[in-house]
């Protein structure tokens, strides 16, 4: 009888511990993302009272449409230019400031800190003080250029320059990021090893870093590639702010469109089949970082 | 030391110091502005630095928006979120880190596929469900999606599953509870990892401006980043003034509380990396 009461008490404390995060996790992640699939292959606008099943045709019309198009050639540009910049300018930082701080710690702290406020900054305020300095007319970018007696060109306004204005914005935002991976990343790299290779012959600085510091970072590299590749698939915030996608479609990203078209224009199936999208980019690269997490685990 | 090496040393330094001045351009600019009178501003010429400074920009940016209205839903929102997230995500690591029933490695695996999960996917039937509810433009829709974290499950669930066994057993001896285990012996000494979530978590919810985007259309409930767009709009170029020392105050707290705590503050943004 007492055995009784006491795996009831049991199940009952299992229950009121775990229970309730459960239920939040099933009811605000995984059923919702099951609705999402669904909707993906309806007509369902926000407020309709019915929908009909159109199968593929919102996934179609996504990779037929040039327009609609847009959204995914543009995420995959602009994930093109700052995954590898994003992160060589993050290797080269981390690189100084490493170096410095064996001689000049205080410097290396305050300059760590400098390249690292973007990541810190809200992005949405930040962006609205980068459209002043690139402002065609007032900004200061232009008034630089001109000075030079170049005309600056309207960078967020062009259509074939707005992705790679958005391009350098996302890479000033993440170089700190990445920079402070790298960091750590040096850092856990055992003094002897140089020592080693000194011996060896590797005794250039260059030398030491193709024999030493690359391979000794490569599972760090690939962290931060995966990191960097997620952070540059969801593009957002600097899009809505300065471009909202435009001119002409010329800087849709994923992200942006499933605003778009799910809460301004209301087509919820459509913006579901673009959800769905984001969501497999997203997953391919996560699922590479668990991938990532693993094998580190086990080296060690 | 050798006159090689000095040189080598003055190229990396003045190579980093050009690149922080690029990077914190944005930052001087910011600053600049929000100090320039609007004359100053739209003149021909252009000047670094402001001629006097002057804080009308603020007190136009203050009076003329609900800025203090923002700060306060961004303390609100980021607050409310915090508070239930570690309500409903302790007891759950601590179940899953240091009890053993049935249905545990099944909830831990949800956790672990819950961290695949980006939030713009669950979006469009979360906002179906609050339209349902009636809780559209309501702290609640902006708080309520955000409470089950599984990025805080996981993260307290490795941090207690570090922790002895013995010590749970003999406070369990003593005679106090599961959740009184949980809340008053499990949390303290979790609190490295609770400190690198909660910076983790403000920060992100601070920036975000997807939800806030689609959650709410009342100026009154905007939290900072939905704010400043919403002056920028009304004020159609002319109040550049202003708007800067906007940007200046809803950036402030996060820079501010970053220059503060510069190592906890890394920790807590590193490990959101391990975030999908």
């Amino acid at each position: 009888m007492r055995l009784i009461d006491r795996t009831r008490a049991e199940a009952l404390a299992n229950l009121w511990l775990a229970g309730p995060a459960t239920v939040a996790v099933l009811v605000l992640i995984f059923i919702p993302v099951s609705i999402v699939a669904l909707l993906s292959f309806t007509d369902y606008q926000f407020g309709a009272r019915s929908f009909n099943w159109v199968g593929f045709d919102n996934y179609l019309i996504l990779i037929k449409d040039p327009q609609a198009r847009r959204a995914i050639t543009n995420t995959i540009v602009y994930a093109a230019i700052v995954i590898p910049l994003s992160i060589l300018f993050g290797l080269l930082v981390a690189l100084g400031l490493h170096s410095v701080m064996r001689y000049a710690p205080r410097l290396s702290a305050i300059l760590r800190a400098a390249y690292f406020l973007p990541v810190a900054a809200t992005l949405v305020a930040m962006a609205v003080v980068w459209q002043m300095l690139l402002h065609p007319n007032l900004g200061l970018v232009n008034h630089l250029l001109a000075a030079a007696d170049i005309r600056g060109p309207a960078w967020l306004s062009d259509r074939g320059l707005v992705l790679y204005t958005l391009a350098v914005i996302g890479i000033w935002q993440t170089v700190g990021y990445n920079m402070v991976l790298f960091l750590a990343g040096l850092a856990a790299i055992p003094e002897h090893l140089y020592d080693a290779a000194e011996i060896d012959g590797a005794n250039r600085g260059w030398e030491r870093f193709w024999t030493v510091t690359w391979p000794m970072l490569g599972p760090t590299t690939l962290f931060v590639v995966v990191v960097t590749a997620t952070g540059a698939f969801r593009v957002f915030e600097t899009v809505a702010t300065l471009t909202r996608g435009g001119p002409a479609f010329a800087s849709d990203v994923l992200v942006y469109a499933i605003y778009r078209e799910g809460f301004v224009y209301f087509k919820a199936g459509y913006s579901s089949a673009i959800t769905m999208v984001f969501f497999v980019f997203v997953l391919l690269f996560t699922l590479a970082k668990f991938r990532l997490m693993e094998s580190r685990v086990h080296y060690r | 030391m050798n006159s090689r090496n000095l040189i080598g040393r003055a190229i990396v330094l003045a190579l980093l110091f050009l690149g922080a001045m690029l990077v914190l351009t944005p930052f001087f600019w910011m600053l600049s502005l929000s100090f320039k009178s609007q004359v100053e501003i739209f003149s021909p010429t252009i000047s670094l630095f402001p001629d006097q400074l002057q804080w009308d920009n603020y007190r136009a940016a203050f009076e003329r928006t609900t800025l203090l209205r923002f700060l306060v839903n961004g303390l609100v929102v980021c607050g409310g979120i915090l508070f239930f997230q570690i309500l409903f995500a302790l007891p759950c690591a601590y179940a899953l880190a240091q009890r053993r029933f049935r249905g545990r490695s099944l909830i831990f695996g949800l956790v672990l596929a819950g961290l695949l999960v980006p939030f713009h996917v669950t979006a469009i039937p979360i906002f179906l469900g609050l339209a349902e509810l009636r809780l559209l433009n309501t702290y609640g829709a902006l708080i309520l999606p955000f409470v089950a974290s599984v990025f805080g499950i996981f993260l307290f669930r490795q941090a207690i599953s570090a922790m002895p066994v013995e010590l749970f057993e003999a406070a369990r001896i003593d005679g106090l509870s599961e959740g009184a285990i949980a809340w008053r012996i499990a949390l303290p000494l979790a609190m490295p990892a609770a400190t690198a979530f909660a910076i983790f978590s403000v920060v992100a919810h601070w920036n975000d401006l997807f939800w806030p985007l689609i959650a709410i259309s009342d100026p009154a409930l905007a939290p900072p980043p939905r704010g400043i767009l919403y002056f920028r709009d009304e004020e159609s170029g002319t109040d550049v003034g202003p708007l800067m020392a906007a940007a200046v105050v809803i950036v402030a707290p996060m820079v501010v509380a970053f220059l503060l705590a510069q190592r906890r503050f890394i920790q807590g943004l590193a490990v959101g990396g391990l975030k999908g």
